[in-house]
């Protein structure tokens, strides 16, 4: 009994010890944004690699959720006489949630994954204690751009999946289901509101772009400098960042939706 | 503990001193009570056993890791009193080899060997790009400027890292294991490289190392180091002269001796007899 009581002493002993570091990255990191504007070739560089090489998997997943939404959307809505109002359910569905969520998951696997690995390895092979020796900060000359770059592209990028998942929602929905398609945009433009479900949306894809980035630079950041660590990193990126989003995601709903 | 022997007025105040340094890590006692004392202008090499933390003490007295207690003086500065701008101003004059070479995966060998002197002066870039052509045709790869890390060999890429760590003429390279895993060849060039530079550059050299020919070969001091002290020191004909069984069995390649072959375990007996066996 003594024995799982230190261990799980010690687990979460391990688990704040872990926040901390974290945390204090986040501010090493924020202290460091000023200075980037030293860098902007680097920059360019990082949302290029983070933000531009996810655009294919970004709009093939939206394209097809929007078609999917579109189908189930169109049974459901048949039986209650009310299928004109299917351009509404794909927007709002995707504005509000899926957009935001779907391509946040995506991003982890995607580039968060890349960044853990690419950081893990930089340190691995003594790229980051190498720069330290040449007294440059590797938090401000590595971390901190791929931290902006992250949480500039991610509210872009869920945009792009809401916009190509309307637009595949729009082609089964007209094109395949024979709906109207002027009642499919007219009832999309008089029930998606700006502030209420594209801004929050947009919210929603900012804290998920600052949230996805952080865990993936930590886990990178700190990974044991070996071929099993790196791979742990990348591992725990993907894992944390798909709990994070949907428990906050959960969150923010509750926040901006709940009207109880 | 021995004085370096002098030769001139600049070598009497060693550029790098180390006293009663005292260094854990995980639990495991790695230095008690290390003294060294690296003179200016000489290239003063540390051996021992592999495992016997001399990689560490590299990075401790380049700042990156912190001692139990102790200190380490370089140039007159408690390294690890000093706050962090001051430490990354003496990192600057202080160039560092490491073992895998850590050169800037996506840089080119010119970028790699610029990357300081972008970082850190305000040079223009044809003067940048003269500087780099130098200190790459001084390690004889000046013709190797535009290939990627990716494609040069493991001692190219310590020859790159060598130009890239005397880029900002610091006043000392601490070398780490510079001749591991490499052929005869480019061990014998890294070797003559290392004594050259710091003959013809006014450098102060510390090179960590197992290799006892090729570090005796350069070296002016040898400081052996094992259990986490030091326990021999001399020049390199004092060294393979001593009578002390420690350095005896580095020196000479000995089996038998004080590092022993067996990691510490059970009696032999008592672990096939005892719990767990058939």
């Amino acid at each position: 009994m003594s024995d799982w009581l230190v261990a799980v002493g010690r687990r979460g002993l391990d688990l704040l010890v872990r926040l901390g570091r974290a945390h204090m990255l986040l501010f090493y990191i924020v202290l460091a944004l000023p200075a980037l504007v030293r860098q902007p070739r680097e920059m360019v560089r990082q949302v290029h690699s983070i933000g531009v090489r996810s655009l294919v998997i970004i709009v093939v997943s939206g394209l097809f959720v929007g078609m999917v939404l579109s189908l189930q959307g169109y049974n459901t809505l048949v039986g209650f006489g009310a299928a004109q109002s299917l351009g509404v359910l794909v927007a709002l569905s995707l504005v509000r949630e899926l957009g935001p969520v779907v391509s946040a998951l995506l991003y982890g696997g995607r580039a968060g994954s890349a960044l853990a690995a690419e950081i893990g390895l930089m340190k691995a092979t003594e790229q980051l204690a190498g720069m330290e020796m040449m007294a440059v900060d590797p938090i401000e000359r590595v971390v901190a751009p791929r931290f902006l770059a992250g949480v500039m592209v991610m509210p872009l990028l869920a945009a792009i999946f809401s916009a190509v998942g309307v637009l595949g929602g729009y082609f089964v929905a007209v094109g395949l289901l024979g709906l109207d398609d002027g009642a499919f945009w007219s009832q999309m433009q008089s029930k998606v509101e700006f502030h209420d479900d594209i801004v929050n949306g947009i919210i929603k894809s900012a804290v998920f772009g600052v949230v996805a980035t952080w865990i993936a630079l930590f886990h990178g950041y700190e990974a044991v400098p070996t071929a099993e660590g790196v791979s742990l990193a990348t591992t725990r990126t993907v894992v944390h960042t798909a709990l994070a989003v949907l428990v906050l995601d959960f969150i923010l709903t509750a926040l901006m939706f709940n009207k109880v | 503990m021995v004085e370096p022997r002098p030769q001139d007025d600049s070598c009497r105040v060693p550029l790098v001193e180390i006293r009663g340094l005292r260094f854990m890590r995980e639990g495991r006692l790695i230095f008690d009570g290390v003294d060294l004392a690296i003179p200016r202008g000489r290239v003063t090499a540390i051996m021992g056993p592999s495992g016997t933390g001399k990689t560490t003490l590299l990075r401790i007295i380049g700042g990156q890791l912190v001692p139990d207690a102790g200190q380490v003086i370089v140039d007159g500065c408690n390294v690890h009193q000093l706050k962090r701008r001051e430490l990354f101003e003496l990192r600057k004059r202080m160039g560092m080899l490491f073992q895998a070479g850590a050169l800037l995966t996506d840089l080119t060998v010119f970028g790699n060997v610029a990357f300081p002197l972008r970082e850190h002066t305000r040079l223009s870039e044809s003067m940048i790009r003269d500087l780099v052509l130098i200190k790459l045709e001084a390690v004889g790869l000046r013709g190797a400027r535009d290939l990627m890390p990716s494609q040069l060999s493991g001692g190219m890429a310590r020859r790159v890292a060598l130009a890239r760590a005397i880029a900002l003429d610091p006043m000392m390279v601490m070398y780490d294991e510079p001749f591991t895993g490499q052929d005869p060849i480019s061990l014998g060039v890294l070797a003559r490289l290392i004594r050259s530079l710091n003959d013809s550059l006014g450098l102060t050299s510390l090179v960590v190392s197992h290799d006892v020919q090729e570090t005796c070969a350069i070296a002016d001091y040898v400081y052996l180091i094992a259990e986490g002290r030091v326990v021999g020191e001399g020049t390199p004909s004092e060294m393979r002269d001593s009578a002390s069984a420690w350095v005896r069995q580095f020196m000479h390649a000995q089996v038998e001796g004080p590092v022993p072959f067996h990691y510490p375990a059970l009696d032999l007996t008592t672990d096939l007899l005892g719990e767990g066996s058939a």
